[in-house]
């Protein structure tokens, strides 16, 4: 078996790819500022001592994590439209992600806030803080810091799980790969170049990560 | 829903049937093969030599970076092209197992890191061997660390082998899919294949915390 690589095609695609990495990276963005509000959200639910607050929260949790993302992201796209809500591919993907990686970040802050000590809510009402400013100037920050590492490894499967996008064709990278493929047949050179800048892409966000962590560490 | 749609999913129960049946085996076939494959790839990222360790880091490393549905695509698309002729099932479980072994192995790797040194030097003082260490004394503290996490990974597995739907496998997403096709039920098939994968994931959520429970050490 003789097979010669010859990356020529794939380099005169190459800012498909480009173009579609930087789609792929803006879909993760988004869906990751949502994504925070509303684990942020749940969270806040599932620590809350009300019954009626939990519960909701801890069934969202439950039924997004134990779903595949891929039906979710199927159901969004061409079920939802039945009831009346109606998106556009990126709209609804980046809607699907958004809950998806709510129901991982909901447990992550979950973690975060029970280790923010109670003391720091104590001292935050011993000043005359309203509980909405104890939440927002004391326990979220802190519960933040707390949090980064698993915010991290939460964002970098995010991006990688941006390529299902590419079922409901968003021409996002792994979407754009495939077309390269198609007219080039080219496809290992072309998927050897495709993870290399998957790859790449989840190093650099590992290592701006590990920046931020540093930065905002406590100093001792 | 109305009754049309149990009708429709009566007269589809043979192939829904086949295609969850055919889910089960992806999953069960990849996390056997991942995890026998992950445990080398844990013992060589703790145990193994130096230039040894570099190559498997890599491994896993450049594993672990990329999309699950990239690899999938990749192994079917690639093997081909080279002349190794595997079927779209083939194929997927390759690739499902191959990301799930670059997770068993930072499981294993961890799991085997977290042992107290004490252990090794207790185990070395009484005379056993590296091979009886590891059978007595480190492997069943590994396991009791590995297995809740393990039974997690089990169930992202489950997750993953939708993405087998993608390059064609008969499983019980694309099946669900053809469904669609023919019946513009797009709502409650969805639902339907969703709630099935639902309860199969939290069965095995609920059985990995009875796991946790069962092996944790007393206090």
């Amino acid at each position: 078996m003789t097979y010669s690589l010859n990356f020529a095609a794939v380099w005169r695609s190459f800012d498909l790819l480009l173009e579609g990495l930087a789609l792929s990276l803006g879909l993760a963005f988004a869906a990751i500022l949502a994504g925070c509000v509303i684990g942020l959200i749940a969270a806040f639910g599932l620590v809350s001592k009300t019954v009626a607050l939990r519960k909701p929260a801890g069934l969202y949790v439950t039924i997004i994590r134990n779903t595949p993302i891929l039906v979710l992201v199927l159901f969004s796209y061409f079920a939802l439209p039945e009831l009346g809500v109606r998106l556009g591919k990126i709209e609804s993907f980046v809607l699907t992600l958004a809950i998806y990686s709510g129901a991982y970040l909901a447990e992550v802050f979950r973690g975060g806030l029970i280790a923010v000590p109670p003391g720091q809510r104590e001292a935050g009402l011993a000043i005359g803080l309203t509980e909405m400013q104890i939440r927002t100037s004391i326990i979220i920050p802190l519960m933040l810091r707390n949090v980064l590492p698993s915010l991290g490894s939460t964002m970098i499967s995010l991006f990688k799980d941006t390529s299902l996008a590419a079922a409901i064709a968003v021409p996002e990278l792994t979407f754009e790969a495939r077309k390269i493929n198609v007219e080039t047949f080219r496809v290992i050179e072309t998927w050897i170049v495709a993870s290399c800048l998957y790859v790449a892409t989840c190093s650099l966000l590992a290592a701006l990560m590990r920046v931020v962590e540093r930065r905002l560490a406590v100093p001792r | 829903m109305d009754f049309a749609f149990l009708d429709q999913l009566w007269l589809a129960r043979l192939p829904l049937i086949k295609g969850l049946g055919v889910s089960i085996s992806i999953s069960f076939l990849s996390i056997a093969v991942g995890t026998v494959l992950g445990i080398f790839v844990g013992l060589a990222l703790t145990y193994g030599y130096k230039p040894m360790q570099w190559l498997v880091r890599g491994y896993t490393d450049f594993i672990r970076g990329t999309p699950v549905l990239v690899l999938v695509l990749a192994s079917y698309y690639v093997l081909s092209t080279v002349g190794v002729e595997l079927g779209p099932f083939q194929a997927g479980i390759l690739a499902l197992a191959v990301f799930c072994s670059s997770h068993v192995g930072e499981l294993v790797r961890g799991a085997l890191q977290s042992i107290p040194k004490g252990q090794t030097e207790a185990a070395k003082a009484i005379g056993l061997t590296f091979s009886q260490t590891f059978a007595y004394v480190l492997g069943p503290q590994a396991l009791r660390q590995a297995l809740p996490a393990w039974v997690n990974t089990a169930a992202e597995m489950v997750k993953a082998s939708t993405l087998l739907s993608i390059i064609g496998v008969g499983e019980l997403l694309l099946r669900t899919q053809e469904l669609i096709s023919r019946t513009f039920m797009s709502l409650e098939f969805y639902f339907f294949a969703g709630f099935l994968y639902f309860v199969i994931n939290y069965s095995i959520e609920r059985f990995g915390r009875y796991v946790e429970r069962k092996t944790a050490v007393p206090s």
